[in-house]
């Protein structure tokens, strides 16, 4: 059961994936946890679903637009002030290439 | 009147943390439009209120500041996400309170802490200023002590908001009305599903009292079979991770957010650091797990099965609730459990949403009104009815607060 849909090697592709680090430890646990997870959401291949439409959203709406006017925009320093970084009026980002 | 605010509302210039490390500082530069509606009215807003991180979650017991208790049981869990909210209100600490419900997460803590928690129509009140987990989902909603309260805040936070693209354009229904416990003529179907043998023996006594209540008030009740309700929990699981996972990528540590000390590495490995660090065990598992129900290969099996359950599950509500004006079961299958006690082992705490997800699937309105004490232990009985009929639930609400005692009752706190 512990690599029976997912292994390891697969969590660690995920990870990659998501942009998130995982520690040798957390790899270990979520490969297990995830494989009963899994096994756990198997359970809709039960269900014959041929023909039978997805239902994306509750709602029968469908591309609500807005006018594209010009509001009133938010304060430089407001925006700046979440900001784990910054140098004068730019966000800083960690190196890129 | 005072209100407490869950803290994945914005709050203009007040701290909204999600309860995660990866926004521990973060100041929001607008108000949600709830919380613009609610300081229109003169509403006090007395604090922000503890939850599981992201909304993740059924006990409160993941948020990075620490678990909440429950005020009738310091041992147990005041339920989950909301249970910030719910726990001050019931500790009398404010009049209202606001909360989000994506699977459960007013009524499960509603139904724990012996409050009235409701989830309106999906559509019903704007989402705008409200931190995205599962956007086809969730809802703000009201958690209160009297079922007048529970209206009035209802009637002040809905409405439709071009802020909020998913936002009804309908007329309100009248909330305020003049609240009655005559039920006559009352169609009650009571789901099978929902008093199987996954659902203690306790809670199901205390449900059938207060349908034997209702029914004393003009209401009938019949059995009804929703079969595919088998499949909700997992299809919710899916749905919800899957949307939170493209949700929560937008956390990089860069316009916002933990950022590591030592940020001289490439950007890629940076943005990955930031998110171990500022994301806890329970939100990572359920982004990466939305990743994988999302990535080439496992899309249509898991993410795209999910949606045509989630169509057969509607169908069959809507069935139902042709027959019936309401449908009536318990909120939760088991009475407020340690802390602790279930935190360990994701997957059977997923399990306690059995009863709550069927209505973020499908989006209809629902409702958690105490029913009944096991011991000192609160436990609550789940109204779900059609899209927009929000003043029914709040009628079956009045009726059991007026005929029982349970709504009055207070935890005895030293």
């Amino acid at each position: 059961m512990r690599e029976k849909h997912i292994s390891k090697k697969e969590v660690e592709h995920i990870a990659w994936l998501a942009h998130i680090e995982l520690t040798e430890e957390e790899k270990e646990q979520f490969t297990e946890q995830f494989n009963r997870i899994i096994e756990f959401f198997r359970k809709i291949d039960e269900v014959d679903t041929k023909d039978i439409p997805p239902t994306y959203h509750v709602l029968e709406l469908t591309n609500i637009f807005r006018k594209d006017e010009v509001g009133e925009p938010l304060p430089k320093e407001e925006a700046l002030k979440n900001a784990p970084r910054r140098e004068g009026n730019f966000f800083k980002s960690p190196r890129i290439v | 009147m005072a209100i407490a605010i869950k803290d994945n509302i914005c709050t203009l210039n007040l701290r909204t943390t999600c309860a995660s490390r990866m926004l521990e500082n973060f100041i929001p530069p607008y108000d949600a439009t709830v919380v613009e509606r609610l300081k229109r009215e003169d509403a006090i807003i007395i604090g922000k209120t503890n939850m599981d991180e992201f909304a993740m979650g059924s006990t409160t017991e993941t948020s990075y500041f620490g678990p909440t208790r429950n005020p009738w049981d310091l041992t147990k869990v005041p339920g989950g996400s909301s249970g910030g909210s719910a726990a001050a209100l019931i500790a009398d600490e404010t009049t209202l309170a606001l909360g989000s419900d994506t699977g459960g997460s007013i009524r499960c803590p509603a139904s724990y802490c012996s409050v009235i928690g409701l989830k309106p129509t999906y559509g019903l009140v704007s989402r705008y200023g409200l931190i995205a987990y599962a956007n086809s989902l969730e809802q703000i909603g009201p958690l209160a002590k009297s079922t007048a309260d529970c209206a009035l805040l209802l009637s002040v936070i809905g409405g439709y908001d071009p802020r909020d693209s998913t936002s009804v354009n309908i007329p309100l229904g009248d909330f305020s009305q003049e609240l009655t416990d005559d039920l006559k003529g009352l169609r009650v179907g009571l789901p099978r599903e929902f008093f199987e043998e996954g659902v203690e023996e306790a809670v199901k006594r205390h449900v059938w009292s207060a349908i034997h209540l209702l029914e004393s008030l003009g209401a009938t009740y019949e059995e009804v079979s929703l079969p595919s309700l088998e499949y909700a929990l997992a299809a919710y699981y899916i749905i919800a991770m899957a949307e939170a996972s493209s949700n929560l990528a937008r956390y990089d540590g860069l316009r916002y957010g933990y950022r590591v000390e030592h940020d001289d590495a490439d950007w890629s490995r940076i943005y990955a650091r930031n998110r171990r660090i500022g994301f806890g065990a329970e939100v990572r598992r359920r982004i990466m797990l939305g990743t994988y129900a999302l990535s080439a290969g496992y899309y249509e099996q898991y993410y795209l099965k999910a949606l045509k359950i989630r169509t057969l599950i509607r169908r069959e509500f809507e069935e139902a609730l042709k027959r019936f004006d309401v449908l009536v079961g318990p909120t939760m299958p088991l009475p407020p459990f340690n802390i602790g006690e279930k935190i360990g082992d994701p997957l059977t705490l997923y399990m306690c949403d059995v009863l709550t997800v069927p209505a973020n699937l499908t989006g209809y309105p629902a409702i958690s009104v105490p029913c009944g004490f096991e011991g000192n232990l609160p436990i609550g009985l789940q109204a779900i009815t059609k899209p927009f009929n929000e003043d029914l639930l709040l009628k079956i609400s009045f009726a059991l607060e007026a005929n029982t005692d349970f709504i009055g009752r207070r935890p005895g706190l030293s």
